[in-house]
């Protein structure tokens, strides 16, 4: 087997080193009755190469891949066009087979590209600090929610009803079990965000009001009147971002006076791959910065005077303080995390400001292409890169013909929010610098016809 | 921001050293210091080419004005940037990275080439389900895998890692009881158990109990027998333990468990020892995590990302989470989510995390499993096993070995400081290893040895890498024992000494600032900026 380097000699002689006459005495402590004698039935055995990629990549050819035709989808996954070097990069073999920089005298590689991750993620969500990365956008959301638990020994949630719904269900899912009480609900097809009424509805038991900034229907609105009533009552607001190319372009929510920021930061670096692994981006206030969960790099200086990089402010974390832990979590997304950072400095900030215009001017030829559809209009006001179209009829069968068509043409607010056929004919249409005219035109086009 | 200083060197970068060989720039040869992207970046570069757009409007009051900060790279520059760093990593196409508990196995790049196929790189995760049929049907036959190699009932795929795997397989336990209508309150879990186990308990809202374990590093059966009651929701344990040793109660403790009502999670951290050759499932075991990234090779990334699919019994199989892959009589795959669970699963505890899971982890998973086989995975247990207890015999004549008189360890070897010379300890063990050219040990972990040193060294290491890693403990730790001094200053050829991690913990500074508000780096201020 091409992996192992164990010849039969070399185990016949490492055997008889141990004092064993056979492999089995190694599993010795396993009781007879579970130890089995030869490879488990029913299971093929090894493959080469040559088969197992054939085989792979017959799968692979079963699947549509964005790049294959008109590709409209977002909804918490953008299609952006990745620079060849950041992939190369990532494939260092000193990155992509080291591990967690226990030992930082031989992983400085690591920590100082997560301490450059950490300042440049602070930069773009416009806070003071930023850890090392969570798993992905969901769960850094729910983290941020008992961690304003924790700062403001209160339990009650305010999520607004623009937060996309599956981070909402992985609220929902941990709330049963914490006790933490949410407040939710699904948005409505209005131009406007539900904040106001978050504003108003914060009370003396209020932790945290949490909103999507651009929202699910790919609203933005400003929140500094949502962060005035958060301090008038002891809250945190807990800002999530989803699209981290639109900070190029609008004011980010830090500046806007949240406690805290997450998001998902795939967008940068990282690409679809069907949904994981993503990068979660946590943020907040340098006050609050002993209550964030997570693995923080910190730079520091060696015995020799020279600066270097260390984990810090382990103390938070499970490895030592086990059930007092600040979160359970115990890896990051490094090698995600690693991607984001190279593909923003490639951009930097000139980049990253030209890019989030491209993606807000294709967006809005788009959306007064698609507009002009028969039936079709646009609910949003404002937008970044992405708005909802409301339709004729219902979406979802909609996105189902676009795609005989060849056209993925966003995704529906029925597959989003199922329950709810008040927003059945809502389509949210994702349009980045990947999108051709060519592709738009096609879009309006299908969409023409299967609404005809 | 304009860059500081675009050349990027620093005078304190030469500073120090072993000798007084010090160098203008502070590299010696192919070792090359490299200053942080603020320092040789700025924000009017860019290493992408766009096309010109006309500028954005329609923005309602909300465009971003304010300079944001964030330095930029020519192409050039940003690949020598990162080549740079990458060269202050150790790594496992290095050599040998024997850290315990953590199976740093080689990571074939066959996995890479795969994941990188646009059928599944390029792939939306809410993309119409007649376009992803075969990215479900890389779920399901890599479950199909998992299921059968644990011998276990059902599979949940969506975990994003390890620690997550174990909040799945929890909140599994804690939906069962309460359809039973029971609130039972306490885990027990043990000492020497990861960190996350008591955690992810603790984040779950149970109450965490110790688990006594017996002179030779097992579960104590008959203490925990004693304990079980009906406030216990169940048991936390690690198999094989995290110090290497199989517990061989392990069908009694479950039996035991379950007798009192109680649910049997098992840490699957250390799965590589048994891949194969034992099957979770006929010990009794009600839910496992299995870390991808550890047993079947997905790289470990410099910290991940991870993923931990969670085996789960016929018992709590009913509550694994939303969403997941349904297979039909036709052959085509379904994504069971909310909206169909009220018919499909209707006792599911919900939803962990947006979209799927880790997809890009299970097509390397796969990729490797398919790879190996079941024959060759058998052979990976036994190597990694045999290559553990090689180590074990080598150097326990040198070496502490506490549970050295339990029986054959399984994948990794324990050793303690016990021996080693007043004032010596096993960090000094560790960073002299450094100096060998090894990535050293697991340290301190389990706490329930004296100064723990946990090697791991899988069945990717041939046996002239693990005679040339035994000669060079050996010799460190009788420099450990003999109170060499020099030891004390290792690692003396590594990019850094040795790191003030109280200084680090004690001023933080964990994002980067202009120099004059920078502290731990004075004398950039002394340069001015450009």
């Amino acid at each position: 087997m091409r992996y192992l380097p164990l010849t039969s000699d070399d185990r016949a002689a490492m055997l008889a080193a141990v004092g064993a006459s056979s492999i089995d005495d190694l599993f010795v402590d396993v009781p007879a009755e579970a130890r089995l004698d030869g490879p488990i039935s029913g299971l093929p055995n090894h493959a080469s190469e040559l088969a197992v990629e054939r085989h792979m990549a017959a799968l692979a050819r079963k699947n549509v891949a964005a790049g294959d035709g008109p590709f409209f989808l977002g909804a918490g996954a953008y299609r952006h066009h990745v620079p060849s070097s950041v992939d190369h990069l990532i494939q260092r073999g000193e990155f992509l087979t080291a591990y967690t920089p226990y030992q930082p005298e031989i992983a400085q590689g690591t920590l100082q590209m997560l301490f450059e991750f950490q300042s440049q993620v602070a930069r773009l969500l416009g806070t003071d600090v930023a850890n090392a990365s969570m798993y992905d956008g969901s769960t850094a959301c729910w983290e941020a929610v008992v961690m304003a638990r924790r700062v403001t020994r209160r339990n009650k949630a305010l999520l607004s009803n623009g937060l996309h719904p599956h981070y909402r269900s992985v609220a929902r899912t941990m709330a049963k079990y914490t006790g933490d009480v949410l407040v939710e609900g699904d948005p409505t097809l209005e131009a406007g965000t539900d904040w106001a009424a978050l504003a108003s509805a914060i009370d003396k038991e209020t932790s945290c009001v949490v909103v999507q900034y651009p929202d699910i229907l790919g609203r933005i609105d400003d929140m500094s009147a949502l962060v005035s009533a958060c301090q008038a009552s002891g809250a945190l607001l807990i800002a999530v971002v989803t699209e981290p190319v639109a900070l190029g372009l609008i004011k980010s929510p830090g500046e806007m006076g949240a406690d805290i920021v997450v998001g998902e930061g795939q967008s940068l670096g990282v690409g679809l791959q069907f949904g994981g692994p993503y990068v979660g981006l946590f943020a907040c206030k340098a006050k609050y910065v002993r209550q964030m969960p997570g693995r923080l790099c910190g730079e520091t200086v060696d015995a020799n005077g020279k600066r270097g990089f260390v984990l810090t402010l382990s103390t938070r974390e499970q490895h030592i303080r086990r059930e007092k832990a600040t979160s359970n979590i115990c890896t990051n997304s490094g090698l995600c995390a690693l991607a984001f950072s190279i593909h923003m400095t490639l951009l930097g900030e000139a980049g990253l400001r030209r890019l989030a215009a491209i993606n807000h001017d294709r967006a809005r030829s788009a959306a007064a292409e698609l507009a002009k559809v028969p039936g079709v209009s646009v609910l949003n006001n404002n937008y970044f890169n992405e708005f909802t179209l409301l339709l004729p009829t219902a979406a979802r069968p909609v996105v189902h013909q676009l795609a005989e068509k060849g056209v993925l043409g966003g995704v529906s607010l029925g597959r989003l929010f199922p329950e709810n056929g008040g927003l059945a004919n809502g389509l949210v249409v994702a349009v980045t610098e990947t999108v051709t005219e060519e592709d738009i035109a096609a879009f309006a086009a299908a969409l023409k016809e299967v609404l005809a | 921001m304009t860059a500081l200083n675009r050349a990027g060197w620093r005078p304190e970068m030469n500073a120090g050293g072993a000798d007084d060989n010090v160098t203008y720039t502070g590299n010696r040869a192919l070792m090359l210091e490299e200053p942080l992207i603020f320092e040789i970046g700025s924000t009017e570069t860019t290493g992408v080419d766009f096309d010109e757009v006309a500028p954005a409007v329609d923005l309602g009051g909300l465009a971003r004005s304010a300079p944001i900060g964030l330095p930029g790279l020519s192409e050039s520059e940003t690949v020598r940037h990162y080549t740079r760093l990458s060269r202050q990593n150790y790594a496992i196409d290095l050599g040998l990275f024997p850290l315990g508990s953590c199976t740093m196995k080689h990571n074939p790049r066959l996995n890479e080439k795969v994941a990188r196929m646009p059928g599944f790189a390029d792939v939306h995760p809410l993309q119409p389900q007649e376009t992803v049929q075969g990215a479900y049907a890389v779920i399901h036959e890599l479950a199909e895998w998992l299921i059968k190699l644990t011998g276990m009932y059902g599979v949940a795929m969506s975990p994003k890692a390890g620690a997550h795997g174990e909040l799945c397989g929890i909140l599994c336990i804690k939906a069962a009881l309460e359809a039973r209508g029971e609130d039972r309150r306490v885990l027990l879990v043990p000492e020497s158990a990861h960190g996350t186990n008591p955690a992810t308990a603790a984040f779950a809202g149970f109450t965490v109990e110790d688990i006594p374990a017996t002179a030779e590093g097992r579960v104590d059966l008959a203490a925990l027998k004693a304990r079980l009651g009906p406030d216990v929701a169940g048991v936390m344990i690690t198999n094989p333990n995290t110090c290497g040793l199989f517990e061989r109660d392990m069908k009694a403790i479950s039996d035991a468990v379950h007798a009192a009502g109680g649910y049997v999670y098992c840490d699957g951290a250390n799965f590589n020892a048994i891949v194969g050759r034992v099957r979770p499932g006929d010990l009794g075991v009600d839910a496992m995590h299995i870390n991808l990234h550890k047993t079947f090779s997905t790289p470990h990334g410099g910290g991940g990302p991870g993923s931990g699919p969670v085996v789960l019994s016929e018992a709590l199989a009913p509550y694994g989470p939303l969403p997941f892959v349904a297979r039909y009589a036709d052959g085509s795959f379904k994504l069971i989510e909310e909206e169909s669970a009220g018919d499909e699963h209707p006792e599911t505890f919900g939803r962990m995390t947006a979209f799927h899971g880790q997809m890009g982890m299970f097509t390397r998973a796969l990729t490797y499993i398919l790879s190996h086989g079941a024959d060759g995975l058998k052979q990976v247990a036994e190597d990694a096993v045999l290559n553990a207890n090689y180590i074990l015999r080598n150097l326990d004549d040198v070496l502490d070995a506490p549970f050295g008189a339990s029986g054959p360890c399984m994948h990794e070897a324990l050793f303690s400081d016990k021996g080693l010379a007043e004032g010596f300890s096993t960090l000094d063990v560790a960073k002299g290893l450094i100096d060998e050219g090894y990535h050293p040990m697991t340290v301190y972990f389990p706490l329930v040895v004296h100064g723990a040193m946990l090697v791991e060294p899988t069945e990717t290491e041939s046996k002239a890498v693990l005679d040339q890693f035994i000669g060079a403990l050996r010799s460190i730790a009788l420099r450990a024992k003999n109170g060499d001094p020099a030891l004390k200053t290792a690692p003396h050829f590594a990019p850094r000494a040795r790191l003030d991690e109280t200084l680090a913990a004690r001023k933080p500074v964990l994002a980067w600032s202009e120099p004059e508000v920078a502290p731990g780096a004075p004398s950039l201020s002394e340069i001015g900026g450009s």
